[in-house]
């Protein structure tokens, strides 16, 4: 596995005065993956980037590419390409000049990288363009153009530093699946960074979550979601309510809380069972949760409780109704059911939600 | 009702500029042309005539001086070019905050003293019995008194001096709006730091370039003072020239001609600078 890994971090650190960016972080990405960093903004997701790209050097720890150790190595002699936040596309060039850069650097002769310049523009989908300039082109024609100009090189590894950031919703939602196509079409390692994660689900075949320089957990989509390793990545990574509570019993990895506002609810704790009487938070998924307009008791419904319509978010397919309990106040969110027997609630209904401890994620938390 | 007002203040407001320009720039120099095409047959005749114009062709002093002006002026400029890009390299891309504005001040405040004052201070340090002249035979390096002032490379350190600031302030106007990350993409795709410098910071800085060298071309062409307190009577200047005409020979028709010609040299090597660097006036000076 070590030998067909394109890029290995060991032991990575990057220390700025008193402030650590990236605390030791270790990692692998195979040849021809999507590796995704998800994180939010500050966590040195970016510095651990720029780092694997050479323009920051780390503090301690070793980086390989392709076997390699690339620590003094500069950006212009490692074997990666980076597409830039803001693409970094040259102005002062035609879109033929900006991709034959990096060609010409290597004195690759005139001829050559006409037809190279050529035959990448028509891999990305945008065949005959050399001659127009940067300006004239469509956000989305950027990106690929800037892809382009990182893949006419070969690069062992691409970078991508949230290079969706700039664009709007829709074209977003368009380039996330182009992305992956011309990841597959290029077979190339990517790695990208993002605060999205959503386009870190969508694209990646793994996904580490970074956070305060560290990572928290390294997986595929599905693992970060369904199994996530700590309450941080159950907060981050997708929609969940969160409940904070003392612990009140314990059964097997089932654990009961209560409130502050004396709601009891369980759910099913993965790593390590915290002790009654501890500080504990259980995260549910909006669609974990069912919706009944009868009552719900007894043990097959466990987790039941009424609740009183705040709100209901009408999106389309993704439509949410905000439930708030009668006696504490506190609200929590549910993915309406796809069926269409929930659209009819207006506020003020009383509805009863109920929902499997197996599908809730319970975490001790760290005393203060 | 409301664009007749509108057109009205359009006007007001225009005033100022359209008489700075008539009243002081356009008059006087069509005074200065009639003056510069009549000939003095007399006392108090005149013709009209190119004969101002044919003195200044036919008097090699003349248009040796006028050559010379213009060489040493267009060498001025790329020298002051050569020292003033790095140094604005250096507060655009390579400080930030409070660094910044404080080279950017020290670059500065050598101008809140005139220009005569400075030019002393040049005197002061060059003259035979000055501080470098002291300084080289303290430490043993010369034997005797040297003298640095009273030539064209005196000429030359003092025009640079009085001129970099114009060539450093458009300089790091553009190199400050350059983004770094496109410096960074240069570096990551493989480039040099010269050719960096050639494909991506120099095409960017192209217009703050050009309008700090017309600056600095135009201000060392007509510049007077330097010249003649660092040049002394050896390194002759065409607008010592000029003001001889005017006050020493009270020739006031030669030295209109002599005003004439040397707006048109500026104009047509700032033209021929523009027309070689692929600019526009509009592009160079809008920013």
């Amino acid at each position: 596995m070590t030998s067909t890994a394109d890029l290995v971090c060991r032991d990575l650190t990057k220390d700025f005065g008193d402030f650590r960016a990236v605390d030791h972080v270790s990692f692998e990405v195979p040849q021809g993956s999507f590796f995704s960093i998800l994180g939010p903004s500050g966590c040195g997701k970016t510095t651990l980037l720029r780092m694997i790209a050479g323009f920051q050097f780390p503090t301690s720890g070793d980086l390989l590419i392709k076997g390699k150790s690339m620590i003094d190595v500069g950006p212009n002699k490692r074997p990666v390409s980076m597409v830039f936040q803001h693409l970094a596309l040259f102005p002062m060039m035609n879109i033929g000049k900006n991709i034959g850069f990096g060609l010409r650097q290597r004195g690759v002769p005139a001829s050559e990288i006409k037809t190279r310049v050529g035959r990448v523009l028509e891999r990305v989908g945008l065949p005959g363009i050399e001659d127009r300039q940067v300006d004239q082109l469509s956000g989305g024609q950027k990106q690929r153009v800037a892809i382009a100009r990182c893949m006419v090189l070969e690069p062992d590894v691409l970078l991508l530093d949230e290079p969706l950031g700039a664009l709007d919703l829709k074209l977003r939602e368009h380039m996330k699946i182009e992305l992956k196509t011309l990841q597959a079409e290029f077979d190339t390692t990517f790695v990208y960074i993002t605060h999205d994660q959503s386009e870190a689900l969508v694209m990646s075949d793994n996904i580490a979550v970074m956070n305060k320089g560290q990572f928290d957990q390294v997986g595929t989509a599905k693992e970060l979601y369904y199994e996530p390793a700590n309450a941080f990545v159950a907060g981050f990574v997708g929609d969940a309510n969160r409940f904070e509570g003392k612990v009140t019993a314990v059964n097997g990895q089932i654990v009961s809380i209560v409130t502050a506002g004396g709601v009891e609810l369980s759910g099913q704790a993965i790593t390590s069972v915290p002790a009654i009487g501890q500080r504990a938070q259980i995260f549910v998924r909006p669609e974990a949760i069912e919706l009944s307009t009868t009552p719900l008791h007894g043990a097959e419904n466990p987790n039941a409780s009424e609740r009183i319509v705040d709100s209901v978010l009408f999106n389309g397919a993704n439509s949410m109704v905000i439930l708030r309990d009668p006696k504490s106040g506190e609200t929590i969110q549910v993915t309406l059911p796809q069926t269409g027997v929930f659209l009819g609630l207006t506020k003020g209904e009383t509805v009863y939600a109920s929902w499997n401890p197996t599908q809730a994620r319970c975490f001790e938390m760290a005393a203060h | 009702m409301v664009s007749d007002r509108s057109k009205l203040g359009f006007y007001l407001l225009l005033m100022p500029l359209l008489l700075w320009l008539v009243i002081l720039i356009i008059l006087p120099h069509i005074g200065l042309f009639v003056v510069s095409i009549s000939e003095k047959v007399g006392v108090r005749e005149y013709e009209m005539g190119f004969g101002n114009y044919a003195v200044f062709f036919n008097e090699p002093l003349y248009w040796r001086t006028f050559a010379r002006t213009a060489f040493m002026s267009i060498f001025t400029t790329v020298l002051t070019l050569l020292l003033g890009f790095p140094i604005a390299y250096y507060i655009a891309k390579l400080t930030r905050g409070r660094t910044k504005t404080t080279l950017f001040l020290m670059c500065l405040i050598p101008f809140w003293v005139s220009e005569l004052v400075r030019t002393f201070g040049w005197m002061i340090l060059l003259r035979e019995t000055g501080v470098l002249s002291n300084f080289l035979q303290n430490i043993g390096l010369v034997e005797g008194p040297v003298e640095f002032l009273y030539n064209d490379a005196a000429i030359m350190v003092g025009l640079v001096y009085t001129s970099i600031l114009f060539m450093i302030v458009p300089l790091v106007t553009t190199l400050d709006s350059l983004d770094d990350s496109l410096i960074e993409a240069g570096y990551d795709l493989g480039g040099s730091g010269l050719s960096i410098l050639r494909e991506i910071v120099i095409p960017h800085a192209m217009p703050g370039i050009v309008s700090g060298c017309i600056v600095v071309f135009m201000l060392s062409l007509g510049n007077y003072l330097t010249p003649i307190l660092l040049g002394g009577k050896d390194s002759l200047w065409f607008t010592d020239l000029i003001y001889t005409q005017f006050i020493t020979r009270f020739n006031w028709e030669l030295g209109s001609a002599f005003g004439f010609l040397l707006l048109g040299l500026s104009s047509a090597v700032v033209l021929l600078g523009l027309r070689l660097s692929r600019q526009s006036l509009a592009d160079t000076m809008g920013r």
